[in-house]
């Protein structure tokens, strides 16, 4: 999963428990899920490089 | 240059305005002049591209003729009423005799021709709605790939790939060097603007370019760049010199930012933010699941305030005292069954004793028994024969002696 589908998916838990009407035991699962997820988010983001390339590139591959 | 003529004879008209021509184009001074003047009776040539006007000032007006090869190199375009520098020579022409300039160049007086010409695109452009502001595209709020259109050796590219790499380095910078000043860099700029939306390989693009003057940044005002962003699909955000300097590439853009520095920070997201953003959905969900166990250890309390989980051991009292209590009642009914049966069993056993044989003796009777068979009727008596009588105290043998029947 990407940042954005992670960070989408992190929003989904977020509302999903936040409605509150699901089981104590779902509530678990779906905060150890978002933990991990978000976790995972700002590794994505410390871990990130830059990545350059020239259009010509883009335009040659098609 | 001026031509010898005996002026005392008679001459053509022809031969005057030759005369007359050569007199102007002999003079020095006459070669280049500055003259200052308001432009009016202002025509084009389409075909042929020389312009014609008149120069006048409050008394005098001269016929002023612009031939299209420098009428060409014009920043700006002429307009009646402008107050202008015009650089020229004087001469006649000699067909109409008319005594004219003839025009190398015009400044505008007051601003530059750059200014002026920035003035009059500007004027045109915003004519055509390519400034609209509801023609302004939305910056994405996350973009995946970055179009940077810049030159490869400036300052402006490496400002630029600086704030997104230390802002957002989840991004891809897809990079488009062109040239920057000079004649025709604002036509590659535009193409290069045509060939992101062709390869549609960016989801914002940031044109960047350093400052300088207003002639160095000259080539953001191209025509065609500005119709190459109103075109684009994809948002463009203008980064074009210094805060102060403002180029028609600055208003066609979606977003107009003071520096390139600026304009990559107006094309991605902040890290920081994104880690606080995340940080929050994270706290959220922790609070979420907080309060639903709360929520859960309410219930339960709400449970254990009633019945017997607030005070089991009391439930459990409750519980053997209603089983003792139903062993007593148990033990009682079965008590009072008993007694009755056995009430009952007594009066039947006194019953059966004032039956018994042994009773009826202790009243004076006798069993009378023969050949050790009771005897109950006369008939089975023979006289002679010995009996035995049982009483209630012991037995007798005796002998029949008589027989009488009773019915008889």
């Amino acid at each position: 999963m990407n940042y954005e589908e992670s960070v989408k998916k992190l929003e989904e838990i977020v509302s999903k428990l936040e409605e509150g009407n699901i089981s104590l035991e779902e509530s678990l699962k779906l905060y150890e899920e978002g933990t991990l997820l978000s976790e995972n988010c700002r590794k994505m983001l410390s871990e990130a490089k830059l990545k350059i390339t020239n259009i010509n590139e883009v335009a040659e591959n098609g | 240059m001026a031509i010898k003529m005996n002026l005392q004879s008679i001459i053509s008209v022809s031969q005057l305005n030759t005369y007359a021509r050569s007199l102007l184009e002999g003079d020095e001074n006459l070669r280049n002049v500055f003259v200052r003047g308001e432009i009016s009776n202002f025509t084009a040539n389409a075909r042929s591209g020389h312009l014609y006007m008149s120069l006048k000032d409050a008394n005098a007006s001269i016929k002023a003729v612009m031939f299209a090869g420098n009428a060409s190199k014009l920043k700006f375009r002429i307009e009646n009423g402008m107050s202008v520098i015009v650089r020229g020579r004087v001469s006649l022409y000699e067909r109409d005799g008319a005594f004219q300039l003839y025009i190398d160049d015009i400044q505008p007086e007051g601003i530059g021709s750059l200014a002026i010409a920035f003035e009059q695109l500007k004027e045109k452009l915003s004519k055509e709605g390519i400034f609209d502001s509801d023609r302004k595209k939305q910056i994405p709020p996350m973009p995946k790939r970055i179009g940077v259109i810049s030159s490869p050796n400036g300052a402006a590219v490496q400002d630029v790939l600086n704030v997104i790499s230390r802002r957002f380095p989840l991004a891809e910078i897809i990079f488009a060097g062109v040239p920057v000043q000079g004649d025709g860099a604002g036509e590659i700029i535009a193409r290069a603007v045509v060939d992101f939306n062709y390869l549609n390989c960016a989801d914002v693009i940031i044109i960047a370019r350093g400052g300088g003057s207003a002639e160095d940044l000259w080539e953001f005002n191209n025509e065609n760049l500005a119709r190459a962003i109103y075109n684009s699909e994809i948002p463009v955000i203008s980064g074009v010199g210094h805060e102060t300097d403002f180029t028609i590439c600055d208003f066609a853009a979606d977003l107009r930012a003071p520096t390139p520095s600026a304009a990559a920070e107006l094309a991605v997201p902040d890290m920081y933010d994104l880690v606080a953003y995340i940080n929050l959905l994270n706290d959220k969900i922790s609070k979420a699941v907080s309060s639903k166990i709360l929520l859960e250890e309410m219930r339960l309390d709400k449970l254990a305030d009633s019945g017997f989980l607030k005070k089991p051991a009391d439930y459990i009292d409750e519980c053997n005292k209603k089983l003792s209590d139903l062993d007593k009642s148990l033990n009682n009914a079965v008590k009072d069954i008993f007694e009755r049966k056995y009430n009952q069993a007594a009066i039947l056993v006194s019953k059966l004793d004032a039956l018994s044989p042994l009773k009826i003796l202790s009243r004076g009777f006798s069993v009378v028994k023969s050949n050790n068979s009771v005897v109950s009727s006369v008939n089975q008596l023979r006289i002679g024969e010995p009996i035995e009588l049982k009483l209630t105290d012991g037995t007798a043998n005796a002998v029949i002696t008589q027989i009488e029947d009773q019915v008889n």
